[in-house]
């Protein structure tokens, strides 16, 4: 996993709350046998809808997601996140986010920054003042930064650690490399092998 | 002298890579991974991406069962979900240099067959996979749990997962089971009992003589559908007969690694004196063929007994869930279980579908003939518990009693192939879940013993096999 410290790129105003991982992924995706080539999935229904905010040109390349209130509830379909990576947000600012889908994003790199209603109002309108317009967040002053509108974010501070450092779960235990060897090396010969095959 | 612990406690304890500290999770070391098709495919991607071998094939099996045909093994599957995910295991088994049973191997099986058949599952060790009936291996006195897709990928990247510790709770059956009553009783009855979220948070360990009595076979029933009870894991104390029905298998230790083992595994029973969290006492004497009625395993009664009306229940939300669970199961309270016609009755799954389970069956069925109008498929867990079958004659006993023997796989006990129910048919299942449409869309199941199942079989009506005498 890279280390994020900040991005700037296209912002998306989603006017919409209580965003569950069903609407950003629907179910039928689930069947699929890979981690990437979700970007199509995203949202997949309302994409149907010309009309729908990621189908208008100004916002192709967008990287941070600003969302109503209570985004990611529902099944915890780590997908969930998987399709936003894949689509190319960075970074979701909402007031408010499930559990489950906010330790799912900093497993998989995805800032999840929570805002004030009130900010997430005027980044709205900023936003769709200037379609296309760029913002700035950054995880190090845990802020955003859209021309004279600075916003603070909160984001747990452990979370906030492994996206500084790059670390996901696995980076994380191999940390432990060192003592995972030396446990192997006292283990016992009676303990299962599943290698080489003995038939009977 | 040491603290007295618990069996739970002993096995964590020897796994323990890095204790946890402030609120961090303890770094436990697994010893063997078992992987299906259905939930490596992503973690396969995963370590692709990242770049990261697998680090310890020889702890890793996989085999091919959610998904498989139990019928026509040696065609292409038609469906093309279920064709991708087998073909995706076979090409990351073939890349990460995974040893894979595919369909039509000798090993091949559900997952949670072939691990004990093998000899791989043994006392003492941590065994996960990415399925919640992984609990099926704590009969062994293993701490054994189904974990999730990104842990599945964790554990092939390291051999290690991040886990807090668990709650302990002993549930202790003593006495003795009556002739026609089974391991399967046991567990609907402590989940009746318990609730089906009332080992949450726990590692279930079964005990007293009840337990000491039953086979490997029955301990594995059980320790199955510890998760039913929401529990992280169930498990049951090595002794002689585990010890028995390990050795000479393919992958049980030999030589001074057995002796060192059963010297090991003797130690692994809880101390005397040791707490448990949370104890819960149930009296086999009194135990008798159970049999749900409703939509979670937590809803099952006496077959002898009624319907209950939802009336019965003083917690609303019970009272809520039993009127929904009636309503789907098209059943009236006050209906004797004995009078419920059913239309399928499912001998398979990784409950219920060892050798000595499809014996059980035979016994029963042998030399009579199905109900009429009922379907009746029989599933073996493992193609090597069909071929000990075939070796046994039972196959012949139970295609002319009128069922179904086909070729081993999860089947329809989730119906993810082409064996289902069709909506509104009713089945008396060997298997574990009675959820709404787990069998096929708008089916209906009932989880009951391989003696009810056969019995139900033989009459048509949900039945024990006390009522096939005079
Ligand atoms: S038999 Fe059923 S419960 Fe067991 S592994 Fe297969 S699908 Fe899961």
């Amino acid at each position: 996993m890279e280390k994020f410290t900040s991005v700037t790129g296209v912002g998306v105003p989603l006017r919409r709350s209580g965003v569950d991982t069903d609407q950003i992924i629907p179910a039928v995706f689930l069947k699929r046998v890979t981690k990437t080539g979700f970007d199509d999935a995203l949202f997949a229904n309302w994409r149907q809808d010309p009309e729908f905010i990621l189908n208008q040109p100004e916002y192709s390349g967008a990287r941070v997601l600003v969302a109503g209130p209570d985004f990611g509830t529902g099944s915890s379909r780590e997908h969930a996140v998987w399709a936003l990576r894949d689509y190319g947000f960075d970074a979701v600012l909402a007031p408010k986010f499930a559990d489950i889908f906010r330790g799912n994003s900093g497993k998989q790199g995805l800032l999840t920054g929570v805002i004030s209603e009130e900010d997430c109002e005027k980044l709205w309108a900023a936003l769709e003042a200037q379609p296309g317009v760029e913002l700035s967040v950054d995880l190090v002053e845990k802020k955003a930064t859209l021309g004279d509108l600075v916003v603070p974010f909160e984001v747990d501070d452990y979370i906030r650690w492994r996206l500084l450092e790059g670390l996901d779960d696995i980076a994380l235990t191999l940390r432990n490399e060192q003592a995972i060897t030396d446990f192997e090396a006292k283990r016992e010969g009676w303990r299962p092998k599943t290698l080489p095959v003995r038939h009977a | 002298m040491n603290k007295p612990r618990t069996l739970a406690e002993k096995v964590w304890d020897d796994h323990l890579v890095v204790k946890g500290e402030d609120g961090t999770p303890d770094l436990i070391y697994i010893d063997l991974h078992l992987v299906h098709e259905v939930t490596s495919p992503q973690a396969f991607d995963g370590l692709r991406q990242a770049g990261r071998p697998l680090r310890r094939l020889d702890l890793t099996i996989a085999t091919e069962d959610h998904n498989t045909p139990t019928l026509a093994i040696d065609k292409p599957i038609a469906d093309e979900t279920s064709r991708v995910q087998i073909q995706t295991l076979r090409n990351n088994a073939e890349e990460f240099g995974v040893r894979l049973h595919s369909l039509g191997d000798l090993e091949q099986g559900i997952v949670h067959v072939v691990g004990p058949q093998l000899g791989l599952t043994m006392p003492g060790i941590t065994v996960v996979c990415g399925d919640s009936h992984t609990s099926t291996h704590g009969a062994f006195g293993a701490m054994a749990f189904g974990i999730g897709t990104s842990e599945v990928e964790h554990v092939m990247a390291t051999q290690t997962l991040p886990l807090k510790a668990f709650k302990t709770m002993a549930i202790n059956v003593e006495g003795t089971l009556k002739p026609g009553v089974s391991a399967k009783d046991i567990i609907l009855a402590v989940i009746a009992k318990i609730g089906a979220n009332g080992g949450q948070g726990y590692v279930l360990e079964f005990r007293g003589s009840a337990i000491r009595a039953l086979s490997m076979e029955g301990r594995m029933t059980i320790c199955n559908m510890a998760i039913e009870a929401g529990a992280r894991a169930g498990m049951v104390a090595p002794d002689q007969t585990t010890f028995d029905y390990l050795e000479g298998r393919p992958h049980a230790p030999v030589g001074a690694d057995w002796d060192e083992a059963v010297a090991y595994w003797k130690t692994l029973p809880t101390d005397e004196g040791a707490t448990y969290d949370a104890e819960v006492n149930l009296d086999a004497n009194e135990l008798e063929p159970f049999v749900t009625w409703g939509t979670n395993p937590g809803q099952g009664v006496s077959l002898s007994d009624v319907v209950p009306s939802p009336a019965d229940f003083s917690d609303p939300n019970e009272r809520a869930a039993a009127e929904r669970a009636l309503e789907y199961m098209d059943l009236t309270p006050g209906t004797k279980l004995k009078d419920v016609p059913v239309d399928a009755v499912f001998m398979g799954s990784c409950t219920n579908s060892r050798i000595e389970d499809i014996r059980v069956f035979a016994a029963i069925v042998d030399g009579k003939k199905k109900a009429d109008g009922v379907r009746v498929m029989v599933v073996p867990g493992s193609a090597r518990v069909r071929l000990e079958a075939e070796a046994e004659g039972l196959d012949k006993i139970i295609e002319a009693f009128g069922a179904e023997w086909r070729f081993a796989g999860c089947s329809m006990c989730l119906g993810m192939n082409p064996d289902q129910l069709a909506p509104g048919e009713r089945c008396a299942s060997t298997s574990n879940r009675n959820f709404e449409g787990r069998q096929g869309k708008g089916g209906r199941t009932h989880l009951v013993s391989p003696q009810v199942a056969a019995a139900t079989a033989i009459r048509g009506t949900l039945s024990s096999p006390s009522d096939l005498e005079g």
